[in-house]
């Protein structure tokens, strides 16, 4: 009996958080789909109209932006490169970065992680102009390599997969050493499928960060070409219903990366066990 | 030339430990070769320096006629089998095996043969599709030997595969292994620090103590004829017995007890070994002692008792009834029994 009673008491505080999450969500989509002279005159909207469609499809194509030269859907494949491409690369520089680190006798191994590490004192913002002028050197302002490369090494991730190689037993390298691999095949045969869920897990926070960035792609770009879809959100002039199916869109990406990835985070923690 | 052979190995590490210390041995091709020790004694050490594991500080490995000391382990052609296996844990038991074959570029169809034969000599051969986290400790055991079997090498080198297993199981895996051993006919180190699997296992033992060898010899000899103390008390169960005691010409004197060894011996300080099962009891010894107390093992049982200060154990069959508290009368034999000098620690 007091079983159901517990039960019940944390299916209500639960189902509370839930709907403190989603409602405000739901009556954003709701309202999204009705048109912006029934919302102007009518308030929020609980429940869906009409307009779903029209609404959606007119902020995915319309020319907007300063100088109209940029929709929507071109901002979401802009964040979608950038997010990507930050993701990507964080998890390849410090997979490699915790390898060396880790499996290497490097001398002052220690140390190097450290100096690594205390770059999370200087984030982005910190060192903006600097970064700037770096890129504008390289000829890289209006470009995605520009947008990506300045914050595509990550500290967190790399100090994530060296205590994660550390916590793998020597015994397996010997066994694999004396199966004939080399340092290669080592990282490739055994490391990265070993870390698949982390990666995974790298791979999900490095997206969002990236899909995140506000201050950088502002100083970065001039051309409204690069435009993301966060810079969109702020500079976006339209109707109410239009900026609302904005944003709606604008989470379905990050929303996406994680839903599929969390299958392979699941999968992988199912085999681990 | 033998096959495997050690000259002088010495190994210290950078922390300025020494775990071996001058070592020297000479093994032939087909042998079974047991290291046994207690723990930390440098017996892992040196097996993992035959590796190629560990660096060689001092001295020489040839295998073969080849001086190993500089070749990478992936081209000594030995294979190891782990205490905790080291499987890979995100391989099916099938690509655990075959993983060292596909580095060495043998065909596909060549893998498939090898890695199925060697399943089924190992009865593993149900469980090729399964991840090791799905498996048995025993049957971990079986493909972590069935990866050193497949991939044909010209040593085996085992350390300690049978500490992670249950009693029942040890017993039986440590028969298969021999069994394995005798049907391959490869020349097999194993390392361990459990006397009865050194016994049943080695054609030769290898006594190792603070990184020296104690004693070579088969287990018989290791037994009846123990080189140095430690020897004498390491291999045995229930321990042998040593006395601490002081010879003068030919006879022994414990506490209050004379023995006579009949021989002109002289010792100040020696140790009379002699082991449990060897004091014999009989109605007219000529010792008379006290059972402390007596245990009961089935079909043996071990009396604990003490002449002057000094603690020592017999072990006869259950059948005579002595309880403790009980007197019981014994003779030592002269013929059974092990001295040493205390001050060098050798065999009389």
């Amino acid at each position: 009996m007091t079983k159901y009673i517990s039960l019940t008491i944390n299916h209500f505080i639960l189902s509370i958080g839930l709907l403190v999450m989603i409602v405000p969500i739901w009556i954003i989509f709701a309202s999204s789909t009705h048109s912006s002279l029934f919302i102007n005159t009518n308030g929020l909207q609980f429940f869906l109209g009409d307009n779903f469609i029209e609404n959606y499809s007119r902020v995915l194509f319309k020319q907007s932006g300063f100088f109209n030269e940029i929709t929507a859907l071109k901002m979401f494949f802009n964040s979608f490169v950038m997010a990507t491409g930050i993701a990507i690369l964080s998890v390849v520089t410090s997979l490699m970065a915790a390898y060396g680190l880790v499996y290497f006798k490097v001398k002052y191994a220690t140390v190097i992680f450290w100096l690594i590490f205390i770059t999370l004192l200087v984030p982005l913002e910190l060192r903006i102009m600097p970064s700037y002028i770096v890129m504008s050197k390289l000829n890289l302002v209006n470009t995605f390599a520009g947008l990506i490369l300045p914050i595509s090494a990550s500290a967190i991730a790399t100090f994530f997969f060296r205590q994660f190689y550390k916590s793998i037993p020597d015994e397996l390298l010997e066994a694999a050493k004396l199966d004939g691999t080399n340092s290669l095949r080592f990282f490739i045969d055994f490391l990265i499928p070993l870390s698949k869920t982390m990666i995974a897990a790298v791979f999900i926070f490095m997206f969002v960060f990236g899909y995140n960035q506000y201050l950088w792609p502002l100083i970065m770009t001039t051309s409204e070409q690069y435009w993301t879809v966060v810079m969109g959100l702020k500079t976006m002039y339209g109707s109410i219903s239009d900026r609302f199916a904005f944003v709606i869109m604008s989470m379905i990406p990050p929303v996406i990366i994680i839903i599929f990835l969390q299958k392979l985070f699941i999968q992988g923690i199912f085999q681990n066990k | 030339m033998s096959f495997l052979e050690l000259q002088n190995i010495t190994k210290i590490y950078p922390n300025g430990t020494k775990a071996v210390n001058e070592t020297s041995l000479n093994i032939e091709n087909g042998e079974f070769i047991v290291f046994v020790g207690p723990s930390g004694c440098g017996k892992s050490t040196l097996l993992r320096m035959i590796a190629g594991l560990e660096d060689i500080t001092n001295g020489e490995i040839s295998l073969d006629g080849n001086i190993i000391n500089k070749i990478d382990p992936s081209e000594r052609d030995v294979a190891m089998v782990f205490q905790n296996y080291a499987l890979y844990p995100h391989m099916s038991v099938f690509n655990n095996m075959a993983y060292g074959l596909k580095n060495r570029g043998i065909s596909k169809e060549e893998i498939n043969n090898k890695v199925n034969d060697v399943a089924k000599l190992l009865e593993i051969d149900q469980l090729l599709t399964r991840k090791p986290s799905m498996l048995s400790g025993g049957q971990r055991q079986r493909v972590a030997m069935g990866r050193a079997i497949v991939r044909n090498p010209k040593i085996f080198l085992f350390d300690e595969p049978l500490s992670n297993l249950d009693a029942k199981l040890r017993n039986q895996m440590r028969l298969e292994i021999k069994r394995l051993q005798r049907q391959m006919g490869v020349t097999s180190i194993f390392v361990t620090h459990d006397q009865t699997e050194a016994m049943t296992l080695g054609d030769r033992i290898v006594v190792i103590n603070n990184g020296v060898v104690e004693q070579v010899g088969t287990p018989k000899e290791i037994y009846s004829k123990p080189n140095t103390k430690f020897v004498a008390e390491f291999i045995g169960s229930p321990q042998m017995n040593l006395f601490n005691c002081k010879i003068e010409n030919g006879i022994a004197h414990i506490a209050d007890r004379k023995i006579n060894l009949n021989n002109s011996t002289n010792i100040d300080d020696a140790s009379l070994g002699i082991r449990p099962d060897d004091i014999l009891i009989s109605d007219n010894g000529q010792h008379t002692c006290v059972a402390n107390l007596v245990e009961y093992l089935g079909s043996d049982m071990i009396i604990y008792s003490k002449i002057g200060d000094q603690e020592f154990s017999c072990k006869l069959s259950s059948k005579i009834n002595l309880n403790a508290g009980d007197t019981f009368k014994f003779d030592i034999s002269t013929t059974l029994v092990h001295l040493f000098d205390n001050t060098t620690g050798l065999r009389v």
